[in-house]
């Protein structure tokens, strides 16, 4: 029997999403190398020494050396470990930079994870993220409440955000048939604009404000923090606590098995009794609420006021992380950790060795691009191709 | 022309598709390759179109060793090939799908459409196929499309000619049809080579049969031999073809169809005034050329079919209007027409895929959670007791053979309290060693008492498997006739004829 070859959208997505580790690791390693020409071919004594190439080519290899290195170590100072401070607190610093910005990146990442298994293509954490933020930051702002009740009150509210914004993509996905890759970019707007313009009326803008930004949020409804001289806070463990949900949700729970079960082959699911419709709905509530953990993490701890970079980037990584993490839950914690790093990491190096904070940008889409060709990272490494399938 | 296929094998990976195999077609003679799914015989003829490059022999036409770098040469070299599958394109006319490839063209390179149907009419007129060259491929019958492949072939002056699976899409009569069309194309002189693995039509038109089992030709056989000798020979046991069956013990009509109607998303009508009743411990066998409303009929009764009218009541409950879980939980179990689409997740286990249906209830779940340990054990005992050959239970439904994927299904169906069984072509594309195990199956489950539906496209399953027959045309029951009803009235009734005794 000829089986007909077709090009299938879901196939190639399960094939990326089904490649070897190894693979993933060699497309961070030649992301990071293709990073490192980009700063050698931007830096000053690079160019200067490129000219005399051919007289002392050594001076060419020495700025090279000087430039690449020079840029990853500042990124590590500025990302792991600040070897060069002088108490234990400077020196930690970066560290827990990369993990407060992690921790959003993951809660997100986590999201589109549960919606990428079930086979809904959620580009829409960034409207979930405003929209967690905005329910969060409201309750945070204008209630008053004590601490005990009004954190997890404004936490909640944060949830709900997320939930109900998503939901509404699964809902309307359900009840009509639109596409929920068209209908969660557009929400992205809808979401942005929204922000905008509570901000900019009395509804959350702070008093007397110009500016679109919020008041504080009221202490009751802060993230404790660590210190008050790191930016990483109690959300970070809130977070871990997300990974290991959504790891019983993928592979323990009912309700994950019949959202896998839909996500790889809905004709299967319909046939079994699984309410398809429903199920688009509640997988969208989950990713939807676990981006708006998101935004309340970064309202109500990171930022603790509203402004209208409150999701900044993160709604974009996410799904880097996402498929960097393979949509496992672990892995897209290890994923949104490496991309906290790069994040925390740029700023040093562009104000130590003046390379340019976009070279971090282009390595997270050369990661990007790499995950999704596969063929192309086995042929950069001379790895041997993927066994043909037989007829 | 004479082909040759001399020591050819083909390797995929460590899988050997093709080992050393040796075939040779002569002018003026159907030469039957006969195997199972997967013996490697659309792998052989791929090779021999120039899809493949095969990793040792040689392909000699009338002696001259030649190599095909793709179908392209194989056409110029006069191969042709009759796909199951067909290539053509719906909303070309006859004569635009005949000529494409190599478009005949006037002055300046306008496509001289005139000499293309008069290309068709000759061909068309010299076999007898009435077949208008200005006629929309799509709107044209199966069996009419399938002659277009031909012509097609014939036109680019093909000597060879290969038939992979023709007859998977064809009603009995067009079957018959295309076996006068192949007696007729070997008498005028063209060496065909007819792929198949189903016995009777090897058994009608071969002048010689070779049998290739798991990639390796396991002997030739002569065409008087008998159905249960090739079949033997096919899979490499003694085999029965027939089904073993007692007389049914009725119960009562506990599954009754009454006016069931049903529309398409266009508002077509595709179930008509369906009546249909079947009683405790019989099997019901629904015939007929796909596509007649049988899907839509299996779908309207597990809730599937979104406009319906009319009612399907088991053991006095109203069917219609409930949601498929509603529906399974009444007891019915279903083995869909397309098993890896509809019945399985590919990508599960063979675990998951047995609780797919049940997976949010006992003994399953225990609240949100999944019981993993039940399920082990669960799984563990099913594989032993349905045979299903797979490394273990944590082996994934893709990995299985047709045969075994078919087997989780039933497994997972028949290990539900059932009140009724629905199959659909539950031995389509099967091994005759798994067709053997479903017939078992499914007459063990009606003599548990249970009415069982089946939909069958093959006549010898419907007459061997069914109690009674009730035969489909066009969304209509044409009649419910015995199970002994003779081939030749089926075949009538398939077509249509409400009363074949009457127009035979």
């Amino acid at each position: 029997m000829s089986e007909t070859k077709k090009l299938d959208g879901r196939k190639i997505v399960s094939e990326i999403f089904n490649a070897p580790w190894l693979l993933t690791v060699l497309a961070v390693v030649a992301s990071f190398i293709f990073g490192g020409i980009l700063i050698a071919a931007s830096n000053a004594n690079v160019q200067a020494s490129a000219g005399y190439f051919f007289a002392r080519p050594g001076d060419l290899l020495a700025a090279i050396w000087n430039a690449v290195s020079g840029g990853y170590e500042a990124m590590f100072r500025g990302a792991i470990w600040n070897y060069r401070a002088d108490n234990l607190l400077s020196q930690i610093k970066p560290i827990t930079e990369t993990l407060a910005f992690a921790t959003p990146i993951t809660l997100a990442g986590l999201g589109l994870a549960v919606a990428f298994r079930s086979g809904l293509f959620n580009i829409g954490a960034k409207g979930q993220i405003i929209f967690g933020a905005m329910l969060a930051g409201w309750v945070g702002i204008n209630v008053d409440l004590p601490f005990w009740i009004h954190f997890p009150v404004a936490v909640l509210a944060g949830v709900a955000g997320g939930a109900l914004f998503g939901a509404l993509v699964g809902f309307l996905k359900a009840t009509t048939g639109a596409n929920e890759v068209i209908l969660t970019i557009m929400f992205n707007y809808v979401a942005e604009l929204t922000l905008t313009y509570v901000l900019k009326t009395p509804i959350l803008q702070a008093p007397g404000a110009v500016n679109p930004v919020s008041a504080a949020v009221r202490d009751t409804a802060k993230f404790p923090a660590f210190s008050d001289q790191i930016r990483v806070h109690t959300g970070f463990l809130l977070m871990l606590g997300c990974v290991v949900f959504v790891w019983w949700l993928l592979n323990r729970s009912t309700l994950g098995f019949q959202f896998r079960a839909l996500g790889h082959n809905p004709s299967a699911a319909k046939t079994a009794g699984i309410n398809i419709g429903l199920t688009y709905v509640l997988v969208m509530a989950v990713s939807g609420a676990l981006s708006g953990i998101a935004g309340a993490t970064q309202v109500l701890g990171t930022e603790k006021f509203l402004t209208t970079g409150v999701a900044a980037s993160f709604g974009f990584d996410a799904i880097t992380v996402a498929l960097l993490g393979r949509n496992k839950p672990w892995s897209v914690l290890a994923a949104g950790v490496l991309f906290g790093a790069l994040r925390a990491g740029a700023v040093t190096m562009q104000a130590n060795q003046n390379v340019p904070i976009d070279i971090v940008l282009v390595v997270q889409s050369m990661i990007v691009l790499f995950i999704a060709a596969p063929p192309l990272v086995r042929a950069m490494f001379f790895l041997p191709k993927q066994k043909g399938v037989a007829a | 022309m004479k082909l040759e296929l001399r020591g050819i094998t083909k390797r995929f990976g460590s899988l050997v598709a093709n080992d050393n195999v040796n075939l040779v077609a002569q002018p003026g003679q159907i030469h039957c390759l006969l195997g199972e799914n997967g013996a490697g015989k659309s792998t052989l003829m791929n090779v021999l179109y120039g899809l493949y490059q095969p990793d040792g022999g040689e392909i000699l036409l009338d002696d001259q060793v030649v190599k095909f770098a793709g179908p392209g040469d194989a056409m110029a070299a006069g191969i042709g090939m009759v796909h199951q599958h067909f290539m053509l394109i719906p909303v070309f006319t006859v004569a635009e799908n005949v000529i494409l490839g190599h478009e005949p063209t006037k002055l300046a390179g306008v496509l001289d459409l005139e000499a293309a149907r008069a290309k068709v009419r000759e061909v068309s007129d010299r076999f007898g196929f009435d077949i208008d060259p200005d006629a929309i491929v799509g709107e044209l019958p199966v069996g009419v499309q399938q002659r277009v492949e031909i012509i097609k072939a014939l036109i680019g002056d093909a000597k060879v000619l290969v038939f992979d699976e023709p007859t998977a899409v064809l009603t009995p009569q067009e079957t018959d049809e295309l076996m006068a069309i192949m007696k007729q194309l070997r008498d005028a002189g063209t060496a065909i080579v007819f792929i198949t693995h189903k016995l009777r039509e090897v058994r009608e038109v071969a002048d010689k049969i070779t049998v290739i089992r798991l990639g390796k030709v396991v002997g030739e056989a002569s065409p008087q031999s008998t159905a249960n000798e090739l079949a033997s020979m096919m899979v490499g046991r003694a085999v029965d073809l027939d089904v073993e069956k007692a007389a049914p013990k009725l119960g009562s009509a506990s599954f009754k169809i009454s006016g069931l109607s049903a529309w398409d998303h266009q508002g077509t009508k595709v179930l008509d005034d369906v009546n249909l009743e079947i009683r405790e411990g019989e099997i019901l066998v629904i015939a007929g050329v796909q596509g007649n409303g049988q899907t839509e009929l299996t779908e309207a009764i597990i809730g599937m079919h979104g406009k319906t009218a009319g009612s399907i009541e088991l053991d006095g409950r109203e069917l219609i209007g409930k949601s498929v879980k509603q529906v399974l939980d009444l007891g019915v179990g279903f083995v869909p027409e397309d098993r890896t689409e509809d019945g399985l997740v590919a990508d599960f286990t063979i675990a998951e895929n047995l609780m797919l249906d049940r997976s949010d209830r006992k003994p399953f779940a225990k609240g949100l959670n999944i019981q993993l340990e039940t399920l082990r054990k669960f799984a563990e005992e099913k594989l032993k007791e349905f045979d299903i050959r797979a490394q273990g239970i944590t082996s994934l439904a893709r990995q299985l053979s047709g045969g075994n994927q078919q087997k989780v299904v039933l497994a997972r169906e028949l290990s539900r309290e059932l009140r009724l069984l629905v199959a659909s072509q539950p031995t389509r594309g099967l091994d005759v060693g798994s067709i053997e195990f479903v017939h078992e199956q499914i007459v063990a489950t009606r003599d548990k008492g249970i009415p069982v539906l089946i939909v069958a496209t093959e006549l010898d399953e419907a007459t061997q498997l069914g109690d009674r027959i009730a035969v489909m045309y066009r969304g209509k029951v044409v009649g419910v006739v015995p199970a002994d009803t003779p081939r030749s009235v089926l075949g009538q009734m398939m077509a249509g004829i409400s009363n074949p005794e009457v127009a035979a």
